[in-house]
Parts: structure tokens; C-alpha cells; sequence
């Protein structure tokens, strides 16, 4: 059995490079072929986990706490308590890497020329510099300093269409849970960049004591965000997390906070599947191509084996041998090639000029191509289970040949 | 029947199940790039379509600045009168001056900052799709009524229905405080929650009223009956402004750059896929030219030694491939339009789509239509590509040496 197995294998090799154009040719395909299945993977991939990654620091965390009202009534009244008891010993668990409680209502912010309409965050900066983007980005002045800090951090955007600037003051405009008006300066003290405009348009944020002040909702707060180790496994977390809350909670992970994104997630893994089976179905045309005609060329030879009493299965192995040889070189070669060109594009491709599109789909406009091992390798055993499948046809032809008619062939 | 098309066809059908392998690469890749480019196209036609229709139309007068930092105070003077000049010389009804700011908005239980648009009641619905959208009431109609529509989303958040008052709290265009009470007539929902969220609009003499406007406005919206009529009537309409005013005309993609900027994203990732499967149709003609050569290089030498000329026989080469790419164009188009035609009719949608089609502001389900540009697009670059990848296989001929090419085994 070795020894057939070696005699199989031996001579599938050198079937394989008596015709060295049409091999050559045939590699060259499967290489470039497993090299655009795995180099557009990683583009993919790199877009969607960096949305992703955008996604959660850009303040919905990997899950969030929520009054039950909130999401679809985001108004002051419907506040929450800071966490306590058993919640507070669920945030503290090991499996939680950051947590972070917020204010968070809409208001209007007005300089003497302007006015917008924001959503205002009071945070704890010492928590809030954990999870999310804001004091990594602020770009003039400096972060707040405490939950006390009575001054506001706004957007770039936000500051020019304001026509303010650090140290100027704004009026901000809320109101408390008895619908009076709730007002009063601030000074900007912080101007923050962030990737896409609407952030900077959207958000900004002061002490979270200075808010509840301002409010008048106590130590109440609208919204507590928290951060596990990775995005791609929330669930226990979110399990134990949606354990310790009692009713009137609503607790999500990210995937449901914002579906467009958790969807996509979702897409890229089909989509990942769908385009590997469909360029390794462009190339099963050739790939049986090739077969066949290996096989037709040396029908006498295979009679003449057939004849001196090889048995149908070896002839059936020898064809597949060397198809299977085909592809292990061309996947060898096009692995190597997407490892190539994915490893000097680790910085990043600028693709800034469609920015804003990007910002459309909710990705960045630097893509970062991520080389996911799940990938390549699903990559590599769809074409070896494939092109196994694919070669079946061919080589059973062969192995059914009778000696008598393959030999007389012309 | 011309000999070299006898030769060729009969050429192509020794070895059936080679050139039919071949042409069935050609009409998968065809298939496939018919299908997706019939897709795109419509949906980047809906999404422009739908995208523009709902608010921003197909062209915008503005003051130069006031795109990217909408302020009130960058306003058009005399807007209204200039919006009925525009209406009057382009001969386009579909013309609608609006002006807006944000403000604090509260009913008797809550308060929340919002965007609100003054539109002229009677104009608008020419230029919007909102105005059709009501869910109740009524949309506005005295044009000197205090009176505004809101977004479903608003409405719930702010506990208000029609019949309800708002006030208004916010700044005047001098920057002195502004307020106002207004009656909520009718509410409105697109389906779009982020739209149902923010939109409020009033009438624009009152908006003007109550934020000392004057008779300024922002923006004069233009929609012209047809996407390709925009260059023109743009130009038309800068010819129209007077001339000592500080103004320019929008178009629409400056207006939402971000719309053609994911087109040209979304297209550019599709072509390097599209371009990987054009190459590797394009190897597999190759493969099979090659090999047809190789196995005739006796019979070439033959005919060569009789006196035909190498070019012929290239031309004969490329001939063949020139029959086969044909009836891979010929299925493709066939079988893909087919595709095309049966999900035109039945509708097309995957896992995740609802999700992906709300951001871009589409429906759930499409349905591609059958055009001609994607029908032969890709089945047009997969033959040219299939000629190319045949030069080799017949330039080859050049250098056989008949003697030697009758005597190779």
C-alpha cells in the first residue's frame, strides 16, 4: 500500500511537468486566484473590524445599561441610579475590562452668533478615558479634570460653526425632569478631532457631577458603557451583565446598539465565503481542463498500464495526486503572495479621496487589510476539498478506460 | 462558408469538451458580472434617486460658506422674490426657497434642540417627498400661520400630537433671543428614524417673522425633471443670479459628497474583483489556445511547408478564439439577462440587507432592471480579454520552422 502510494505520487509528479506551459499556466492561475481570495479577504476584513473597533470607541462601548425608555425616548427623565449592589459587583468583575456611567441628554449649545443642537455627556473623565475616544483626541486645551469640572469639551466642527474657540463661552440649553428650562454657561476648555464630522458635530461633553447639577437629577445617570476584551465575544459578559440588573434595565451589546453594524459582521463572513467558492469556481474550469487533457493526451500510456495490470484505483489516484499537486504549489505560491502584499500595507492604504463615501458606510478612510488565520485557512481547504471534487470527473474517465480501445487509440 | 470560419468552427469541435470547459469559464464570469453590474447600477440609480429626493434636491442656491457651516446669518436677500424669478425663467416649477436654524424646541413636557426648516408651504412638496409622508393631520398650508410639522420619532419623544403647542427658544439672525409658539398641524414619517428624529418645518414668512430674517432665507432647492438635465440647468441658473450677488449653485454631488464618493468605493473594490475573474477566464483561454497550438504543430509545419503564411495561420488562431469568445458573449448575455429579468420580476435581497439598505436609504427588496450598459459591459471586457490572452498562442506560429514542426512527435 506505501509503496503504491509512492509510485502513485511519483508518477502524478512527473505527469506534471511533461507539459510545463500548460502547468506554468495553470499555476500561475490557481496563484493568483487563492492570492485575490485571501488579499481581498483582508481588505474586508481590516474595513468592517475597523468600523467595528471605530464603532465602539466612538461611546457605545461592547455593552451598554440603559432605563428601558431611553433608547427610544432619550430624555432626562429617564434616568437610571449609578450603579450599586449586585450590578456594581458584576462591573467589577474580572471579565469587565472598563465601565464608565454617563449623563447623556439632548440640549441646544449657542455661542453669541449660533446655535446647534447637540447631545450633551456628562462623564467621569478618569472612567471615560478608558472606553471611549475623547481624551485621546482632544486637539486643543486639555481634558476635563474631574466629574466636577464646569467646563466643555466640543468638537472641531461643532467650534467652527459655532465661530467659538477655547476659553470662549457657550450657553447650553436642557431641560430638567419638571420640564423647566435648565441653562448656564461654559467655557470651552477642550476642542477634540474625531474621525468622521458627525462626531464632532454631534457630542460634547462636561463633568458628570457639573451636569447632574445643571439637571437636577441628583447622582442619577442616562447610560453606562462597558468594555470586555474583545468585541467579537460579548456574550457572557452580556449574560452576567443583564443577570445582575433588575427590570426596568435594558441592557445590549454593540451588535444591537447599532444593527447596521453588527449586520455587517455578519455580511462579510457570507460575503468571505461566497467570493473564495467563486473564484475557485472560475479557476475548476481550467483546472478540469487541464485534466482532461492530461488524460486525453496519454490514453495509450493509460491503456498500456491498464493492460500490464495497474489497477483502476492507482490510475483514479494518479490523476488526483496530480491535481491535488497543482493546487498545493498554486496555493503555496498564492498564500505566500497575499502574505507579501498584505504585510507592507500593515500602515495602512489611504483611500481619503472617498472619504466621505466611506464615512457613508460608516468606515474610516485609512483601510488597515487584517490577515485573519480563520481565513486563510478556510481559504486553502475550500480549494483542496473543491479542486479534490472538481478532479473526481476526470479521473474516473480515466481509471474506466478498457485497455484494448486506449492502446489502439490513434 | 468563407474557408478559414470552416476550418476554425471545425478546429473548435475536436475536442468538444476543451472548448466547451472553456466557454463555460467565459459564461460563469459572464453571468456573474451581468448579475452584480445590473445590480449596482440600479441601486446606485436608487440611491442617488432616493437619497436627493427626500430633501436636498438636485441643486442648491447658497451663499458661498453656508454648505459646510449652515449658519442662519449666511442668507440669500430678497430669497423669495429670486425663487419666483428662477421659477419664472427656468420654466421649472419645482423650485422652493428655504431658510433654517436650530433651536430649543418644548412642549409641556419636554425640551429638545432641533433643526428647524421655514419652506414655502406651496413650493415645497415639488422638491421634497417629506410633505407627502404625513402620518396625521394635515401638512401646512397658510403660508402666515404659526404653525409647524414634525417628525414622528420628535413627536413621540416630545409627547406631543396634532393639535398641540411647541415653543421655539432660540437665537435671531441678529443674534438677539428669538421665541415663538407654534401649533404642531400635521406629523411626519418617512421610515427613516435619524429624519423622523429631526425634522420640523414651518412656514417661511413666519420663520422669517420670528427669527428677524427679513426676507432672507437660506437655500433655494431646485429639482429638475431628470438627474442628466443638472449640468445644464445649473448653468443656466448661475446666468440668472444677479449679477452683483454673492451666490453659487450646488449641485447635488457637492451638496452630498459622500453619495458619489460610495459609489466610486463601492465600485472600485467590485472591479478589483471583476478584474480577478476577467484574468482568470482570461488564463483559461490561454491554456486552451496554447494547447490547441501545441497539439497541432505537425499539421501546422504541413501547411507551412505547402506555403501558408505564419500570419494566416494566426489569423486562423485568433479566429478560433474569436468563435469561442463569441458563444461565451452570446450565452452570457443569454443566461445572465435571463437572471437579471427573473430577479427583476421576483426581487433580490440576502441576509443583513434590510440593515445595510436603511443606511443608504433603499428598500429591503430590489429589483434590477435590465440595461444595456451592464448587460454588456463585463461580457464585452471578458472577450477582449479572451482575444488578448490569445496573441501569444498565435504570435508562436511566427517562429515554428517548418521541418522542424513535422517532424516534433
Amino acid at each position: 500500500m506505501m509503496r503504491s502510494m509512492v509510485i502513485v505520487s511519483r508518477l502524478a509528479w512527473r505527469n506534471l511537468w511533461r507539459n510545463h506551459r500548460r502547468t506554468m499556466i495553470m499555476l500561475t492561475a490557481v496563484s493568483i486566484g487563492v492570492w485575490a481570495m485571501i488579499f481581498m479577504t483582508a481588505l474586508m476584513r481590516g474595513m468592517v473590524n475597523e468600523m467595528i473597533r471605530d464603532t465602539v470607541r466612538n461611546l457605545p462601548g461592547h455593552v451598554q445599561i440603559h432605563h428601558s425608555e431611553y433608547r427610544d425616548d432619550p430624555s432626562v427623565v429617564n434616568s437610571i441610579p449609578q450603579p450599586t449592589g449586585e450590578l456594581l459587583a458584576a462591573l467589577e468583575s474580572p471579565e469587565v475590562v472598563a465601565w464608565a456611567s454617563r449623563v447623556r441628554v439632548p440640549a441646544v449649545i449657542s455661542s453669541e452668533r449660533e446655535s446647534r443642537s447637540v447631545t450633551l455627556l456628562g462623564i467621569d473623565p478618569a472612567r471615560e478615558s478608558t472606553i471611549s475616544f475623547v481624551a485621546d483626541d482632544i486637539a486643543e486645551g486639555r481634558f476635563l479634570d474631574d466629574g466636577a469640572d464646569n467646563g466643555v469639551i466640543i468638537g472641531r466642527k461643532l467650534a467652527d460653526t459655532l465661530d467659538t474657540e477655547l476659553g470662549k463661552r457657550v450657553v447650553i440649553m436642557s431641560q430638567d425632569p419638571d420640564n423647566e428650562i435648565a441653562d448656564r454657561g461654559f467655557r470651552v476648555v477642550g476642542v477634540f478631532d474625531a474621525k468622521t464630522q458627525q462626531l464632532e458635530e454631534s457630542f460634547i461633553f462636561t463633568g458628570i457631577k457639573t451636569s447632574q447639577k445643571l439637571l437636577k437629577i441628583g447622582d442619577r445617570v442616562h447610560e453606562v458603557a462597558i468594555i470586555g476584551p474583545d468585541f467579537r465575544n460579548v456574550a457572557p459578559m452580556y449574560k452576567n451583565i443583564a443577570a445582575a440588573t433588575g427590570p426596568g434595565f435594558s441592557v445590549l451589546p454593540w451588535n444591537e446598539l447599532d444593527s447596521y453594524i453588527g449586520t455587517m459582521l455578519g455580511v462579510m463572513d457570507g460575503f468571505v465565503l461566497v467570493w473564495i467558492v467563486v473564484v475557485f469556481l472560475a479557476l475548476s474550469f481550467g483546472l478540469v481542463n487541464t485534466l482532461v487533457m492530461a488524460v486525453f493526451e496519454r490514453v495509450r500510456e493509460i491503456g498500456l498500464m491498464l493492460a500490464l495490470g495497474m489497477k483502476p484505483i492507482m490510475i483514479l489516484g494518479q490523476i488526483i495526486v496530480e491535481s491535488l499537486l497543482l493546487l498545493l504549489i498554486g496555493l503555496a505560491i498564492g498564500n505566500a503572495l497575499a502574505w507579501l502584499s498584505v504585510v507592507p500595507l500593515q500602515g495602512g492604504i489611504d483611500v481619503s479621496i472617498v472619504a466621505e463615501g466611506m464615512e457613508m458606510f460608516g468606515a474610516s478612510a485609512v483601510l488597515y487589510p487584517e490577515l485573519l488565520i480563520a481565513d486563510v485557512i478556510m481559504a486553502n481547504v475550500i480549494v483542496i476539498l473543491l479542486g479534490f471534487v472538481a478532479s473526481l470527473s476526470p479521473a474516473w474517465r480515466a481509471s474506466r478506460y478498457q485497455p484494448i480501445e486506449a492502446i489502439t487509440k490513434v | 462558408m468563407n474557408i478559414a470560419l470552416h476550418l476554425a468552427w471545425r478546429n473548435l469541435w475536436r475536442h468538444p469538451r476543451r472548448t466547451w470547459l472553456t466557454i463555460g469559464a467565459m459564461v460563469f464570469s459572464n453571468i456573474i458580472l451581468v448579475f452584480m453590474l445590473s445590480l449596482q447600477f440600479g441601486m446606485y440609480a436608487m440611491m442617488i434617486d432616493n437619497t436627493l429626493a427626500v430633501f436636498t434636491g438636485h441643486m442648491q442656491v447658497q451663499v458661498p460658506g453656508y454648505k459646510d457651516d449652515m449658519k442662519m446669518r449666511q442668507s440669500i436677500p430678497d430669497a423669495a422674490a429670486l425663487g419666483a424669478t428662477l421659477r419664472e425663467s427656468l420654466a421649472i416649477d419645482t423650485i422652493a426657497v428655504r431658510a433654517s436654524t436650530f433651536a430649543l424646541a418644548s412642549s409641556e413636557e419636554r425640551s429638545f434642540g432641533i433643526q428647524i426648516i421655514g419652506v414655502q408651504p406651496e413650493q415645497e412638496s415639488g422638491v421634497s417627498t417629506l410633505p407627502g409622508l404625513l402620518r396625521e393631520g394635515s401638512y401646512l398650508a397658510d403660508p402666515n400661520a404659526s404653525e409647524v410639522v414634525i417628525g414622528s420619532v420628535l413627536a413621540r419623544n416630545m409627547r406631543v400630537s396634532v393639535g398641540d403647542e411647541l415653543t421655539l427658544l432660540g437665537n435671531g439672525r441678529d443674534g438677539s433671543f428669538a421665541a415663538a409658539v407654534v401649533n404642531v398641524v400635521g406629523i411626519i414619517d418617512s421610515g427613516m428614524p435619524d429624519l423622523d428624529r429631526s425634522i420640523a418645518q414651518m412656514p417661511l414668512a413666519v420663520f422669517q417673522d420670528v427669527f428677524f430674517m427679513g426676507n432672507h432665507a437660506n437655500e433655494i432647492v431646485i429639482k429638475t425633471a431628470d438627474l442628466s438635465l443638472v449640468a445644464e440647468t445649473k448653468q443656466k441658473v448661475e446666468g440668472l443670479l444677479p449679477a452683483n450677488a454673492d451666490l453659487v449653485v450646488h449641485d447635488w454631488d457637492a451638496l452630498q459628497p459622500g453619495l458619489k464618493q460610495a459609489i466610486q468605493a463601492d465600485l472600485a473594490s467590485a472591479w478589483f474583483m471583476y478584474g480577478v475573474l476577467i484574468i482568470l477566464v482570461a488564463f483559461s483561454v490561454l491554456n486552451t489556445m496554447l494547447m490547441s497550438v501545441l497539439e497541432r504543430t505537425r499539421e501546422f509545419g504541413i501547411v507551412m511547408a505547402l506555403g501558408l503564411k505564419p500570419g494566416r495561420l494566426g489569423r486562423l488562431i485568433m479566429l478560433e478564439t474569436t468563435l469561442m469568445g463569441g458563444m461565451g458573449l452570446a450565452l452570457g448575455v443569454l443566461f445572465g439577462g435571463g437572471l437579471v429579468l427573473v430577479l427583476g420580476v421576483n426581487g433580490f435581497s440576502y441576509p443583513g440587507m434590510e440593515e445595510m439598505a436603511e443606511q443608504f436609504n433603499m428598500p429591503s427588496r430590489i429589483y434590477p432592471h435590465l440595461q444595456l450598459i451592464p448587460l454588456l459591459l463585463g461580457p464585452g471586457i471578458v472577450f477582449i480579454s479572451s482575444l488578448l490572452a490569445s496573441i501569444w498562442p498565435a504570435a508562436r506560429l511566427h517562429l515554428l520552422q517548418p521541418v522542424q514542426a513535422m517532424r516534433a512527435a
